[in-house]
């Protein structure tokens, strides 16, 4: 029965629970915590410049870690600020506990000074969130917070603590050895269905595995497990933007990604397939295109944690609720016993189906030897740097997509990427974040310039901390996504989007304190990204791309995925006024 | 529940979906909810059917369990059966719920709401309120020379029926509860 006060219960709830490093901004609502935590060193604290960029940093933390990130804001702006962080995080999945302060519980609902209604601004952006109210209840809802978040499909949480609470003294109660929460989601596939999975397997003739971010949250073991099943069945294996690197992609099964800007040889084996097995994947709109005609000829399997996400948009023949990782070794197991036996003879004949398509070669582009593609600028990074212990960040649009067609990712844990939410100004606080969680790494964000001005303070973070984070962007001047949308869907009529009054990135990063490289020709970029690899600090990588250039392969909103644009040629007419209202 | 009972809905909807095709037949549920009695738990559930353009038709709540802390949400809501079933799913998914039961799907249930239900009458008209309340048992609560309020119970319908047999015969005021609801036997 420890007495402690409210801000020591929060320090020592978090190095209970194993927490090594917190990222937040101090404010007068959190100052009893921050109190605790100058007078101890088992906790680092990250200093970040915005509180969006501190759960962005903690997501990016989490992502390559798979621990959960830890953030801690004041009240009122830090709690608002912290918003889109925490929304972001909800729809990834991506597990955070923040800590927010909050005016004295005397004080509340008294429009006090930096008072906002947390919980009620935050409900429905997060997974859970409390009010503390008694300092005796302030350890054991933490505790129950870092079960929330990590546990069956994982997610934000908050808890809000008003300041009279970090002030008077309770009682600590330590974490509980089992978990006493009610909340104890189901981890065991149904094995009646799991079997009936089995079956279908060894019979399909066209299967494909359509994987997603929820094996990356499962962790390491349920990519190995996906990792022999694809190797032992010989099947083919997309993914999702948020699921890359959960199957290598120098593997042979590898389709590459698929949806709205995914491979043309991907989404053509989703839509001719005659057993599709989602593993950890939503059927989210940027996979499926028009419903009415997502993949029509195939029975469908889908693993996943949340019961929700089963039948939600997509029905599912074998509907699997249950962890990815543990589900994975039932199947295994199941399909072992069973005798090992799929329709080879088959899926021989599917593979050489899907060599025809990969010979479309969809990701082609028209080289320029005078000025730099953005998809050749991507190459060259990935050629130079694919061989280091490499961590990918990015920001949102075409950048995004050219990262996700033109990098390799051989491991999980090794993207960080805002997926459901979009959110631009994630990349560069989420890099400060992989790099405190791996020092020795290199960390690059791929940007566009757009997105990357939306968070670019946190360059103060990455300097304060010598965090040597590699921003790497791909300056068209233009918003380039809204840009390309404009002109198919908009008549050529490219409203705001267009970036005017640019910054000089260069003299940007030495204001900083960072180092500058300017890169505008095509001949000079290998060493200019050598220069970037070989100074050791935080470089803002200005490279001047072609502005107009599309991304493609793409499927327009309202299509199918056998309905996909391939390039210039392809695109007039392509999208109806009945694609132009879906987003 | 296995989930190979799930209920099957058609594909080619979803919950977000906001195309009008929506050619499935809308249904009325009722669901009952066991909820952990904490602050907030309220906003959270409605939260949730705002959030996700789902329908409220009726709601009732109370504490059912003081020792533990429990209270009972009894939500009426209308959709398709895939949204339906989605409904339940989110529900089912919120960390303070403990428990989710679809009335409608689950056999047979008792559902009650409590009126009260204000006539403004004179005479004659004021002495047939009276002999149709009796029919419908409704009691007298309160009254003055130019008005009762009858209360009731029954079936969201049973109230209805008596209310429009109200009208005619003078200015109808009323409070609802909302329907309670509870499945039969074990």
């Amino acid at each position: 029965m420890t007495q402690m006060t409210g801000a020591r219960m929060v320090v020592e709830a978090l190095k209970e629970q194993g927490v090594d490093t917190v990222f937040g901004y101090p404010g007068g609502a959190v100052l009893p915590i921050y109190d605790e935590i100058f007078q101890q060193n088992e906790i680092r604290h990250i200093l970040v410049r915005h509180e969006q960029g501190a759960v962005h940093a903690a997501e990016g933390y989490a992502r390559s870690t798979g621990k959960p990130g830890v953030v801690l804001v004041t009240s009122g702006p830090g709690a608002t600020n912290a918003v889109t962080g925490l929304t972001d995080a909800l729809m990834d999945s991506i597990p955070i506990v923040c800590l927010t302060g909050q005016v004295p519980t005397f004080m509340i609902g008294s429009d006090a000074f930096q008072e906002a209604d947390t919980v009620g601004i935050t409900r429905p952006c997060t997974k859970m969130n409390w009010l503390v109210k008694e300092t005796d209840n302030l350890s054991g809802t933490i505790h129950e917070a870092f079960h929330i978040a990590t546990s069956g499909r994982p997610g934000p949480v908050l808890i809000d603590v008003p300041k009279d609470v970090q002030f008077a003294t309770g009682t600590y109660t330590n974490k509980p050895k089992v978990s006493k929460s009610h909340y104890q989601p189901r981890v065991k596939g149904d094995p009646d269905i799991i079997t009936a999975l089995v079956e279908a397997m060894e019979t399909a003739e066209r299967p494909v595995f359509y994987t997603g971010g929820g094996v990356i949250n499962s962790g390491p073991a349920a990519n190995q497990l996906l990792r022999e099943l694809v190797e032992a069945t010989g099947f083919p294996i997309t993914s999702t933007l948020m699921g890359l690197g959960s199957y290598p992609a120098n593997g042979d099964k590898w389709l590459g990604m698929l949806g709205m800007h995914g491979l043309y040889e991907a989404n053509l084996a989703m839509h001719g397939c005659d057993l599709m097995i989602n593993i950890g994947a939503r059927f989210d709109d940027r996979i499926t295109g028009r419903i009415a005609d997502f993949s029509p000829g195939s029975r469908k399997a889908h693993i996943d944690i949340d019961p929700s996400s089963i039948n939600k948009v997509i029905h599912a023949d074998f509907p699997i609720v249950g962890d990815v990782g543990h589900v994975l070794e039932d199947l295994l197991r199941i399909w072992k016993s069973r005798g090992r036996k799929t329709n080879s003879a088959a899926v021989k004949q599917w593979w050489a189906q899907i060599e025809e398509w990969k010979k479309t070669r969809c990701l082609d582009y028209k080289p320029s030897e005078t000025t730099i593609k953005p998809q050749y600028a991507l190459e060259r990074l990935e050629a130079l740097t694919k061989d280091h212990n490499r961590y990918i960040c990015t920001e949102v649009g075409q950048h995004q997509m050219w990262a996700a067609q033109f990098l390799g990712f051989n491991d999980p844990n090794r993207w960080m990427t805002s997926g459901g939410l979009g959110t631009m100004g994630y990349g560069t606080p989420a890099s400060i974040g992989v790099q405190i969680a791996h020092p020795d790494a290199l960390v690059i964000n791929v940007a566009g310039e757009a997105s990357w001005l939306m968070n670019m303070q946190e360059m103060g973070t990455a300097v304060q901390y010598r965090l040597p984070v590699k921003q790497f962007i791909l300056n068209n001047e233009r918003l380039g996504m809204v840009r390309q949308w404009q002109e198919l869907l908009h008549g050529e009529r490219y409203s705001h989007s267009w970036s005017e009054a640019l910054p000089d990135f260069v003299k940007l990063a030495e204001a900083f304190g960072a180092k500058g490289i300017l890169c505008t020709d095509p001949k000079d970029l290998d060493d200019a990204i050598m220069e970037m690899l070989n100074y050791d600090g935080p470089v803002i990588f200005d490279c001047l791309v072609e502005k107009h250039e599309n991304c493609f392969p793409m499927i327009p909103s309202g299509k199918a995925h056998n309905e996909m644009l391939l390039g210039e040629a392809d695109t007039q007419g392509a999208i109806q006024s009945g694609g132009a209202v879906l987003v | 529940m296995s989930p190979l009972n799930i209920e099957q809905g058609s594909s080619s909807h979803s919950a977000y979906d906001l195309r009008s095709h929506m050619s499935d037949v809308v249904e009325v549920h009722t669901l009952a909810i066991l909820v952990e009695n904490e602050p907030g738990v309220l906003a959270r559930v409605i939260g949730l059917f705002s959030g996700r353009g789902y329908n409220i038709e009726s709601l009732t709540v109370a504490e059912v369990d003081h020792t533990g802390r429990r209270s009972r949400i009894t939500i009426v809501t209308s959709g398709t059966p895939q949204v339906i079933h989605q409904i339940k799913m989110q529900l089912e998914r919120m960390v303070p719920v403990h428990e989710v039961a679809d009335l409608t799907v689950e056999g047979p249930h008792v559902s009650r709401e409590l009126a009260l239900i204000k006539v403004f009458a004179k005479g004659e008209s004021r002495v047939e309120s009276l002999r149709i309340a009796e029919i419908f048992r409704a009691n007298v609560v309160d009254s003055t020379l130019e008005s009762f309020i009858f209360e009731m119970t029954g079936t969201p319908e049973k109230i209805d029926a008596f209310a429009d047999l109200m009208r005619p015969l003078g200015e109808v005021r009323m409070a609802r509860t909302g329907v309670a609801a509870m499945a039969r036997g074990l």
